[in-house]
């Protein structure tokens, strides 16, 4: 049923000309999937999936919609017929694909032989925390996600080079219309985002036992200082969180996580050895795996707040002009 | 053959979704829609991933006592990696297309390609 | 800390990446980017070094073994590309700071070479690496970093391109996103050593067959065969000059490194080449795109332009040696890939230095080079015969061991391709000598870069000439890495 809901939105994504509508779509399609991975345990991936999909890529399509304008005026490129053929000769390939795969959910399929295992068997006495998909995001493939990190720290270097306005330009600008005069928004936010805040620490310390860990909590908090941002204005939050803060932070949550690594191999162990931390591997593998999460949770949320800056500051001097 | 096709659905619709999100990226003008087919495309390859990890009866992989049959936490972690590094390809693929709005005055492909040979 | 090494090889640009950003200021930032990379060039001599002398260097990341951790897998393949990329990146680095400061506005300069770093690191993590899916992680990392800097050309035609090689890009890594997945559906493993022990028990499957295609699709668009060039004469054109000649000299390098790396370690020589008709596919589009590719530089305004049709044209050569599915071929497209990089990483310099004067690039800047310019002009002329493959280059040397190849699969006509390209590139080649010698200079009078672009580009024109007389380094680990690749050999 889902599955064919994720078709139909798809559907209507590719013949809706409304951008908006688009962008609507587009996040329902994400809360789609996340709910689907769900149905397939996959509980990490649905929560990071609901926070990215359906949060923060709708709300960085609608700031640029807000820039480009909502309408397309033309459905078909140049390369309409190339395009696609191009994309039936790749259907086609994944079909000839499906034709030998194992099937759907078997238990001896190959991809559940041969290395999984030992992350479910192990990975309790090796890392000792319950959720195995933190120990093998934080310890086995540790540095798979050392550069997600930088994956993420890039795009924030990429968007500020592309968006920012030197200094002298921005002294130019004045203030920003905000949604202050809605009285009830504010108290209620004023609620919230505490609560918000709340929840993202939660949610970066029990990673080892539920679903979450640095990505999301960087995601939830980066989300707090955005509502706030909205209701008060583009300064007042700037005022409260400084932008070159917010580069040295997200270049520190990088720093931090790499420098586990350095520390672990001059302490004689491999880079992002965790054992090398304490004297007992389990307790080793706890800190390792507590410091990095802190580091991804930091330079996420710090590159996801800067990106949004970036973003609402074009639109601002859009408005004023 | 229909065999096939039931214990394969989950790959076949897959297949679908990836076509349609491809589609979207050669097929149309507008440079937002084009992100956003990116988008549909880049996650239905996550869907296959994660359905390459479900097994038949099992639970999230957070290990609790009583329970012996999980399903495979390894495509999970790969996927987790891959959404972040989709999300960071849109914020950049975004900030660009504004960019080039402001420098072109349009974000339809035909247009711009018809300003780029005015000049 | 020599054990470390493998890990030092991408750590050391890695992490230096957020410490510019703190740095700030952009002279410093560009200082300190230029030591560690030269550290990181060092610690890949060291590495080389190391292989050579005891073999395969395995590296445990996390101290988990493999396939349940990353590995760092260092052979005579990766030992010498990764020795490539960190040369070439660090001369180019040597000129940057002046060739920055003109092109690249004030306050976005420390974000430049953040980036620089971070996609040098990215590369190097591609090629380090013994993990198919550890590739793709890395490999966005290098690419969303290029896209940035591209977009940093001044011309907005630069942001255009850039988004469309950020689609194609994306696309490209999707697709071998698609092909590990496969695999790992098929093998249970996402280790390149395993993955290659446990691939000849699903052969047959078409699943890996589809993992096949989807994987040399993705890496092709990567490293821009014809006809999934297409992304890469904008970019390279209107990308600021240090990054042009940065990429040009590594990325589409490294590409092809993960292409030989799929094709003969994962999959195996008999799969690509005995199960597939994979050489029937690529030599025609390589052939195509030499020649075609050649002959549309011919007539190119932009010199930048013109360099990088040829690039295109030079990964057909590439391309033609890697689709022989012979050891010669292998040797021949191996050399290409460390000579190819350093003929245009200093053709490019060359250009660089032109725009630092002249202000761009287009065939009317050339006028009178060799009097206004001269230092500039002969360094551009000798990059120029190599990039034709006259003998004492190392053009001719890559040339060389191409026509070797296809003379002992007794394929003469690609004998004559080879020979058409050179014949072609003599043309655009001398169309820009034409004009630097006897063109009329807008403003007589010596008008000579500075020192800190003429030294990383002498050094690279220097190099054209050294490596094209004293081969014996190249194609000593040329010969062995493909020898390795192909089954035979000890890999040393």
């Amino acid at each position: 049923m889902l599955l064919f809901l994720l078709i139909v939105t798809a559907f209507a994504i590719a013949y809706t000309k409304d951008l908006f509508a688009v962008v609507m779509l587009a996040g329902i399609y994400g809360l789609l999937s996340a709910s689907f991975f769900v149905a397939l345990d996959a509980v990490d991936v649905a929560f990071t999936e609901a926070a990215v999909g359906a949060g923060i890529s709708p709300l960085l399509m609608l700031a640029t919609l807000g820039l480009t304008g909502r309408f397309q005026t033309q459905t078909k490129s140049r390369f309409y017929l190339l395009g696609f053929a191009l994309v039936v000769l790749v259907g086609a390939l994944l079909m000839i694909g499906t034709a030998d795969m194992p099937a759907f959910g078997s238990v001896d399929a190959p991809a559940q032989q041969h290395v999984a295992p030992r992350y479910i068997e192990k990975s309790y006495e090796e890392i000792a925390i319950p959720n195995v998909v933190t120990s093998v995001l934080a310890s086995y493939r540790g540095f798979d996600t050392l550069g997600e990190v930088a994956v993420i720290f890039t795009a924030g270097l990429g968007v500020l080079s592309l968006l920012s306005i030197s200094r002298k330009e921005e002294e130019k600008e004045g203030g920003v219309a905000s949604m202050y005069e809605h009285t009830i928004l504010r108290i209620v936010s004023k609620i919230l985002i505490p609560a918000m805040l709340i929840f993202a620490l939660y949610v970066q310390f029990h990673g080892e036992y539920g679903p979450g860990g640095g990505f999301q909590a960087g995601v939830i908090f980066a989300a707090a200082i955005i509502l706030y941002s909205i209701l008060f204005g583009l300064d007042v939050a700037k005022r409260v969180v400084n932008e070159s803060v917010l580069q040295i932070l997200a270049a520190l949550g990088l720093l931090l996580y790499g420098s586990v690594g350095v520390v672990t191999m001059l302490s004689g162990k491999n880079f992002l050895d965790y054992n090398a931390l304490a004297e007992d591997p389990g307790t080793g593998q706890h800190i390792g795996i507590i410091v990095i999460e802190l580091g991804v949770g930091i330079t996420v949320a710090a590159v996801m707040i800067l990106i949004f800056f970036a973003f609402s500051r074009r639109m601002d001097r859009e408005g004023g002009a | 053959m229909i065999e096939q096709l039931l214990s394969h659905y989950n790959y076949w619709v897959v297949i679908i979704l990836m076509m349609v999100g491809f589609y979207i990226v050669v097929a149309q003008g507008n440079l937002v829609k084009k992100v956003v087919g990116l988008n549909i495309f880049q996650t239905s390859v996550f869907i296959f991933y994660i359905s390459v990890g479900k097994v038949e009866g099992g639970t999230a992989p957070i290990l609790v006592e009583g329970v012996d049959v999980y399903s495979n936490p390894l495509p999970h972690v790969l996927i987790l990696t891959a959404i972040v590094v989709g999300i960071a390809t849109t914020a950049l693929a975004l900030a660009l297309v504004i960019r080039i709005k402001e420098a072109y005055g349009s974000v339809e492909e035909s247009e711009l390609q018809i300003r780029d040979q005015q000049c | 800390m020599l054990a470390h090494l493998p890990i030092l090889q991408v750590i050391l640009p890695f992490l230096a990446a957020p410490i510019c950003l703190i740095l700030r200021k952009p002279k410093l930032a560009w200082l300190f980017a230029l030591i560690v990379s030269a550290a990181a060039l060092a610690v890949s001599g060291l590495l080389l070094q190391q292989v050579y002398a005891g073999g395969v260097i395995s590296y445990e990341l996390g101290g988990w073994a493999p396939p349940w951790g990353i590995e760092y897998r260092i052979d005579l393949l990766n030992a010498y590309v990764l020795l490539v990329v960190s040369s070439l990146a660090t001369i180019v680095l040597l000129g940057a700071h002046t060739s920055v400061q003109k092109e690249i506005e004030a306050h976005k300069q420390t974000w430049f070479y953040s980036l620089y770093l971070l996609c040098f690191a990215g590369l190097l993590g591609i090629v380090a690496t013994g993990d198919a899916f550890n590739v793709f992680v890395f490999l966005e990392i290098s690419s969303l970093s290029t896209y940035a800097l591209i977009a940093l050309g001044r011309d907005r035609r630069a942001l255009w391109a850039a988004y469309q090689y950020l689609i194609m890009g994306t696309i490209g890594a999707t697709f071998i996103l698609i092909g590990i997945g496969f695999l790992y559906m098929m093998t249970g493993t996402l280790n390149m050593n395993d993955l290659a022990m446990r691939i000849d028990a699903v052969e047959s499957t078409t699943t890996v067959l589809a993992a096949f295609g989807f994987i040399v699709v993705g890496t092709s668009l990567k490293l821009a065969l014809f006809p999934l060039h297409l992304w890469l004469p904008n970019a390279y054109t209107y990308a600021p000059s240090m990054v042009t000649a940065f990429i040009a000299a590594t990325a589409t390098k490294v590409a092809v490194y993960v292409l030989i790396r799929f094709l003969f370690t994962i999959f195996g020589e008999s799969y690509s080449f005995g199960r597939h008709p994979l050489a029937e596919i690529l030599i025609p589009l390589a052939i195509i795109g030499l020649l075609s590719a050649s002959t549309v530089s011919i007539s190119q305004p932009l010199i930048k332009r013109m360099l990088a049709y040829s690039s295109v044209a030079q990964i057909g050569y590439i391309v033609l040696g890697i689709g022989m599915g012979s050891a010669l071929g292998l040797t021949a497209s191996l050399l290409h890939v460390f000579n190819h990089a350093m003929m245009k990483g200093g053709l490019f310099l060359a250009l660089a230095a032109v725009t630092y004067r002249m202000g761009g690039s287009e065939i009317g800047h050339m006028r009178g080079l060799a009097r206004t310019m001269p230092l500039t002009f002969w360094a551009f002329v000798l990059g120029g015969l190599s990039l034709i493959g006259v003998p004492l280059t190392v053009g001719f040397v890559s040339k060389w061991y191409l026509i070797l190849a296809a003379i002992e699969l007794g394929w003469w006509p690609i004998v004559i391709v080879v020979l058409v390209g050179s014949l072609l590139a003599v043309l655009y080649v001398g169309r820009v000598v034409e004009t630097g010698w006897f063109g009329e200079p807008e403003k007589p009078g010596r008008n000579e870069a500075p020192p800190s672009l003429l030294i990383p580009l002498w050094i690279l024109i220097a190099a054209n000439f050294y490596f094209g007389i004293d081969t014996r380094l190249t194609i000593g680990v040329a010969e062995n890495a493909a020898a390795w690749l192909m089954g035979g050999g000890s890999g040393l």
